[in-house]
């Protein structure tokens, strides 16, 4: 496949500076930050019915923009997978939430806030899912070191 | 009482039954006829049958918050359960998770391609396999290797028979929950022999590392086929079995049909994938839809659910059992002969015995087990259908023998966000139901 779906053509058609490209065979979109959930819900509108997965890499050292937001939509209706790929420079980790135009992205975006420190504009609950509530750092950003953190224990109060 | 009877739900490749024609984009999904209005409120407790008089209400007792788990022995596992109750009926519920988190995408980074199964296979320990193909896949495509036949057909025998164990033990642990105890007993019965199968062929009855990028670890044990007919045999028997004591109890019937239910439209927004999504009537499946791993040259049927209810979700998955029977019956005919991994060995070493005699055998072995398999600079997504659904891995490489990024999206973990849709305005005594129904495995949800 190296030809672009119509269906994406339409997409790209729509806004500007939204590129599409392959990726070992796969369809990308590479979104501009800013028009994050406006080209979302432009998938969604065109047949994208569900939001797969969502998450993000840190490039720290690989790429000037540091981090990448990623979602993977899924179109049942036409047997279609597309990928959205976002850069997200370190000094503004702030994107736009997805949660209105799909509500299953509540999880991940959570999760994409306690692994990578990236905050979701419009989340309705941003707070860590998998790490403790008092965690401190973002674990899988590549500045934080394995084995280095040491075990946090909570101390009893008082004598029992 | 409304005349309440036990339907089942349709198998593709059988005659359309009329609902099916009515479907939408969105699915086939009905209400399931709702009970009298008398006996609703009865449930409720607005209703009250005996003497006991309600007194004036007061604003304090209206709700209440209950903390269900994270050990209560139905989470199946350690979930913790907000519960927002107004007296017996949960009208707001939340879903803690996080206790089982050991940071498996992180470790993930800090293994090489070649060790990567060994961490995945921890995260769905009733689907290992899964997840290991879906691991495996995504390296091979990054890799852009063959896979040879042989290894392709274990794979898929090994995948499905995995399935079958995962349902059983689903279709275990809800009796359990609804307080079917022998189907428990039963369940795990035959579920032994599947796993005394893999521990023969994989060496371990969970955690197999058995399917690795390239290929398998080790080819199937010698008399495979009768090991592989007598489960078929055993589990078709254990069936019926369930069949009998579930299908038609009406015990079973009272606590699943019209309970926790979840509509097409809500799955495919909240991201719900496989036998869920396709309890409520949407016709769905990987291994049809994007096949992998050559399952598309087996014939199966894909069952398809009409309610989006408890009773549809257990339906779908006995008759999952059965299809999946079916695949493992045909591959074991089919088998081909040939390599079990890519003789590429670049990416897989040399049998032991080459290194005796081959100078090359042993660079390749060495470079392999020090240095690890340089992948190319690339990211890829690839999914495939797990008993939970659409069980993807997401791979990102910097052309380096240790992935960049590895982000497993684990099916459970989407999974559980519906589990307040399918809670709310239920009654207490169904929550215990609708999770078990939903099948949530914690491993997988927390990673």
């Amino acid at each position: 496949m190296s030809e672009m779906h119509p269906l994406l053509g339409s997409i790209v058609e729509q806004f500007d500076g939204v590129q599409w490209g392959l990726s070992s065979g796969q369809n990308v979109l590479f979104v501009p930050k800013a028009l994050w959930r406006d080209v979302a819900q432009a998938c969604k509108d065109a047949g994208f019915e569900s939001l797969v997965d969502e998450t993000a890499v840190d490039y720290l050292g690989k790429r000037d923009v540091r981090f990448e937001v990623v979602a993977n939509l899924l179109s049942l209706r036409h047997n279609l997978r597309v990928r959205l790929r976002a850069q997200v420079p370190e000094d503004d980790t702030t994107v736009a939430s997805l949660v209105p135009v799909y509500p299953g992205a509540n999880f991940y975006e959570r999760e994409v806030w306690d692994m990578f420190g990236i905050t979701f504009e419009g989340h309705p609950d941003m707070t860590r899912i998998l790490m403790p509530d008092d965690w401190e750092g973002h674990p899988l950003r590549k500045d934080y070191q394995v084995g280095t953190v040491p075990v946090q224990f909570k101390s009893s109060p008082e004598a029992r | 009482m409304s005349e309440r009877t036990f339907h089942d739900v349709w198998v593709s490749g059988t005659e359309e039954p009329e609902w099916l024609l009515e479907a939408t984009d969105e699915g086939a999904q009905k209400m399931q006829p709702e009970e009298p209005e008398e006996r609703l409120l009865e449930q409720e407790g607005a209703r009250v049958v005996d003497d006991y008089v309600v007194e004036e209400e007061s604003p304090e007792d209206e709700l209440m918050i209950i903390n269900m788990g994270p050990q209560h022995p139905s989470t199946h596992g350690v979930l913790r359960l907000q519960l927002e109750l107004e007296g017996e009926i949960i009208r707001r519920s939340k879903p803690i998770i996080g206790y089982l988190h050991t940071g498996m995408e992180k470790t993930g980074e800090q293994l090489t391609f070649m060790q990567g199964p060994t961490n995945v296979t921890r995260m769905d320990y009733l689907a290992p396999m899964h997840n290991e193909l879906a691991f495996s896949l995504a390296v091979e495509q990054l890799l852009e290797i063959e896979i040879p036949p042989r290894a392709q057909a274990i794979r898929i025998l090994m995948t499905e028979l995995n399935r079958v164990s995962s349902h059983l033990v689903f279709l275990a642990t809800a009796g359990m929950d609804i307080g079917a105890l022998s189907m428990m007993l039963y369940g795990f019965r035959e579920r032994e022999s599947i796993l005394a199968f893999f521990e023969k062929t994989t060496g371990l009855r969970m955690n197999h590392n058995y399917i690795r990028p390239g290929g398998v670890a080790a080819d199937l044990p010698d008399g495979w086929e009768d090991d592989v007919e007598g489960i078929v045999e055993k589990v078709n028997r254990g069936v019926l079995d369930y069949e009998d004591l579930l299908k038609q109890n009406p015990i079973w019937l009272e606590r699943t049909q019209g309970v926790g239910v979840v509509t097409a439209e809500e799955s495919l927004a909240y991201g719900i994938t496989g036998p869920n999504l396709r309890a409520s009537g949407v016709n769905w499946d990987l291994r049809k839809a994007q096949p992998y791993s050559g399952i598309d040259q087996y014939e199966f049927d894909v069952p398809v659910g009409q309610h989006g209810d408890v009773y549809d979700r257990y339906r779908i998955r006995v008759q999952e059992i059965l299809q999946s029977l079916r695949i493992v019956r045909q591959v074991a005919d089919r088998m081909p002969k040939g390599d079990y991994r890519t003789e590429d060995r670049k990416v897989s070493p040399p049998p032991r015995a080459r290194i005796d005699q081959s100078m090359e055998a042993l660079i390749h072995h060495f470079k392999i087990y020090t240095g690890g398999v340089k992948v190319p600079e690339g990211e890829v997504y690839v999914a495939i259908e797990s008993p939970r659904g659409e069980l993807g891995a997401y791979l990102v490489s910097d052309g380096g023998t240790h992935p960049w990024r590895m982000h497993m999206r684990t099916p459970s973990f989407c999974n559980l966000q519906a589990l307040p849709v399918a809670m709310a305005d239920s009654l207490v005594a169904d929550t215990v139901a609708t999770i078990s129904s939903l099948d949530p495995v914690l491993g997988d949800v927390d990673r």
